[in-house]
C-alpha cells in the first residue's frame, strides 16, 4: 500500500521533472499576483502590512487552483488514469499520492517563497513565520478540496473557468484562518496558534474524507 | 398490505402522478401567500420594536431565506437517495430543485439588502448571515454550472450529486468560519433569532408565508420534474404516446 503510493508519488515528480516549466509557472503567478497589490493600492508600510495576510491568501487560493487542472487532466487524455483506476490497491491510495505529488510541486514551493513575500511587504519577522506556518499546513487543505473539483471537471467543456466556480466557494475556511493566523501573530498580545490549529484539524479532516470523494468523481468521469 | 415504496420512483410512473399532483399544490400556494401576505401587511402592529412599516419585509425576507437553505438539503438528500439506490428520478428530482434553491437564495439577498438600507442604513454589509448566504448562491450556482457543462446525462447527474454531498457537508463550516473569524469570539450583525421572541401574531404570517413558498416549491419543482422527464425520455414509447406529445405532433 505504501510502495503504491510511494511509486505514484515518485511518477509524478518525474513527469513533473521533466516539464519544469509548469510548476515554475504556478510560483511566478503567485508573486505577480502578490506584488500587483502595492501598484494598485498604494506602497505605504501601514497598508501594506494590513493587506498582506489576505493578499497572500488569496494569492496561494488562486496559484493553487490553476495548478489543479493539471492533476488528472493529462492522465485522463491519454488513457493512464484509467489503467491507475484498475489497480489492485485502493483508489485512495492513488488519490492521495497524486495530491501529495501535486502538493509537493505546487503548494510546498509557495510556503518555501514566503520570505520573499515578507520582505515585499515589510513584514515583521513572527508575521513571516506564522505565514509559512499557515501556508505549511493550509495548502494540502486547497489540494485536497480541489482535487475534488479536479476529478469532477475532468474532460469537461471549460473545465478550468468550471473548477474556480465550484472550488473557491469551498476554499473560505482557509482563507479566513489562514490569513487570520498571519493577523493574528501582527497584533500584540494575540496568538497565531489557535488558528494554526484550526487548520491543522481541517487538514486531518480533509485527507481522511477528500480523496474519498476524489476517487468516487473519478470513477463516474472514467466511467 | 405490501406497498410497493418503488412504484414512483420510474419516470413513467412518476410523470402521471406529479400531473395529478399540480393542483393540489397550486391552489393551496395561492390561498396562503394572500392569506399571508394580507395578515402580514394589514393585521401586524405598524411598528416593531424600533423598526416602522418596513420591518414587513419579513413576511418575503425569512421565507425565502430559510427555503433557499432548505432546497439545498433536499437537493443533497435527492443526491444520496440516487448514488445509493441509483434510481434516475432521484437525479431529476436534485435537478429540478436547484434554480428554485438558487431564486429563493437571490429573493432572500434582494430583500435582504432593501431591509439593510432602511435599517442599517446600507445595502450591503459583511454580516455572516448575509456573506453566507451569498456563498450559498455561488454553491447553488456551480452545482448548476456543473450539470449544464456535461453533456453525458448519466455523467452530469452523479458529478452533480457528489458536489452537492461535499456542499452539504462543507456549508456548516463556511457558515461557522464566517461567523467566527476571530476563534476566540463570535460576532453577528443580524440580532439573535428566537422565535419564542417574536410576537406570535407576526410569526404566524411569517409562518403561513414559509408554508406558501414552500408549497410554491413543490409545485414549481414538479412541473420542472416533468419537464425534464419529457426532455430525457423524449425516446421512449410512453411517452409518445401521451395525449399532450400527441395533439402537439397532431397539430405540426
Amino acid at each position: 500500500m505504501m510502495l503504491a503510493m510511494k511509486t505514484v508519488v515518485h511518477r509524478d515528480l518525474i513527469l513533473a521533472m521533466r516539464r519544469k516549466t509548469e510548476v515554475l509557472t504556478t510560483l511566478f503567478f503567485f508573486i505577480i499576483v502578490i506584488s500587483l497589490f502595492p501598484l494598485g493600492i498604494g506602497s505605504e508600510k501601514q497598508m501594506l502590512m494590513k493587506i498582506a495576510p489576505g493578499v497572500v491568501w488569496v494569492a496561494a487560493l488562486l496559484a493553487s487552483m490553476l495548478a489543479l487542472e493539471r492533476l488528472f487532466a493529462s492522465d485522463y487524455e491519454d488513457g493512464t488514469l484509467e489503467q491507475m483506476l484498475l489497480m489492485p490497491q485502493s483508489v485512495f491510495i492513488l488519490v492521495l499520492g497524486k495530491v501529495i505529488a501535486h502538493w509537493l510541486l505546487t503548494g510546498l514551493p509557495l510556503v518555501l517563497i514566503a520570505p520573499l513575500v515578507g520582505l515585499q511587504y515589510q513584514l515583521p519577522d513572527a508575521a513571516v513565520s506564522s505565514m509559512m506556518l499557515s501556508l505549511l499546513v493550509g495548502t494540502p487543505v486547497l489540494s485536497l478540496i480541489g482535487a475534488i473539483g479536479a476529478a469532477l471537471t475532468l474532460g469537461v467543456r471549460g473545465g478550468g473557468i468550471l473548477l474556480s466556480l465550484l472550488i473557491l466557494p469551498l476554499y473560505i475556511p482557509v482563507l479566513i484562518y489562514g490569513s487570520g493566523a498571519i493577523e493574528a501573530s501582527m497584533l500584540a498580545g494575540a496568538s497565531a496558534e489557535p488558528y494554526l490549529m484550526l487548520m491543522a484539524a481541517f487538514a486531518i479532516v480533509a485527507v481522511v474524507f477528500a480523496p474519498w470523494a476524489t476517487g468516487a468523481a473519478l470513477k463516474i468521469a472514467v466511467e | 398490505m405490501n406497498l410497493n415504496w418503488f412504484k414512483y420512483s420510474s419516470p413513467a410512473s412518476f410523470y402521471p402522478f406529479a400531473g395529478k399532483l399540480l393542483p393540489w399544490f397550486f391552489w393551496p400556494t395561492v390561498l396562503l401567500t394572500v392569506a399571508g401576505l394580507y395578515w402580514g401587511f394589514f393585521q401586524t402592529p405598524d411598528v416593531l420594536t424600533d423598526q416602522k412599516e418596513y420591518y414587513r419585509i419579513i413576511f418575503i425576507h425569512v421565507p425565502a431565506a430559510w427555503m433557499s437553505m432548505w432546497l439545498y438539503i433536499v437537493i443533497a438528500g435527492w443526491s444520496l437517495v440516487g448514488l445509493i439506490m441509483n434510481t434516475r428520478l432521484s437525479y431529476m428530482m436534485a435537478a429540478a430543485t436547484a434554480p428554485t434553491g438558487a431564486i429563493f437564495t437571490f429573493i432572500a439577498l434582494w430583500t435582504g439588502a432593501f431591509w439593510g438600507k432602511t435599517s442599517w442604513g446600507t445595502w450591503w454589509d459583511w454580516d455572516p448571515r448575509m456573506t453566507s448566504e451569498l456563498i450559498l448562491l455561488f454553491i447553488y450556482m456551480g452545482y448548476m454550472a456543473l450539470q449544464a457543462a456535461i453533456d453525458d446525462k448519466r455523467r452530469a447527474d452523479k458529478a452533480s450529486a457528489i458536489l452537492a454531498l461535499v456542499g452539504v457537508f462543507m456549508i456548516p463550516l463556511i457558515y461557522w468560519s464566517i461567523n467566527c473569524p476571530d476563534p476566540y469570539q463570535c460576532t453577528a450583525l443580524h440580532q439573535r433569532s428566537s422565535i419564542k421572541d417574536i410576537e406570535s401574531n407576526i410569526l404566524w404570517a411569517m409562518l403561513t408565508m414559509t408554508l406558501a413558498f414552500w408549497l410554491y416549491s413543490f409545485y414549481v419543482i414538479f412541473k420542472r420534474v416533468r419537464n425534464i422527464i419529457l426532455e430525457r425520455e423524449k425516446h421512449t414509447d410512453w411517452v409518445n404516446q401521451l395525449p399532450e406529445i400527441q395533439s402537439v405532433k397532431g397539430g405540426s
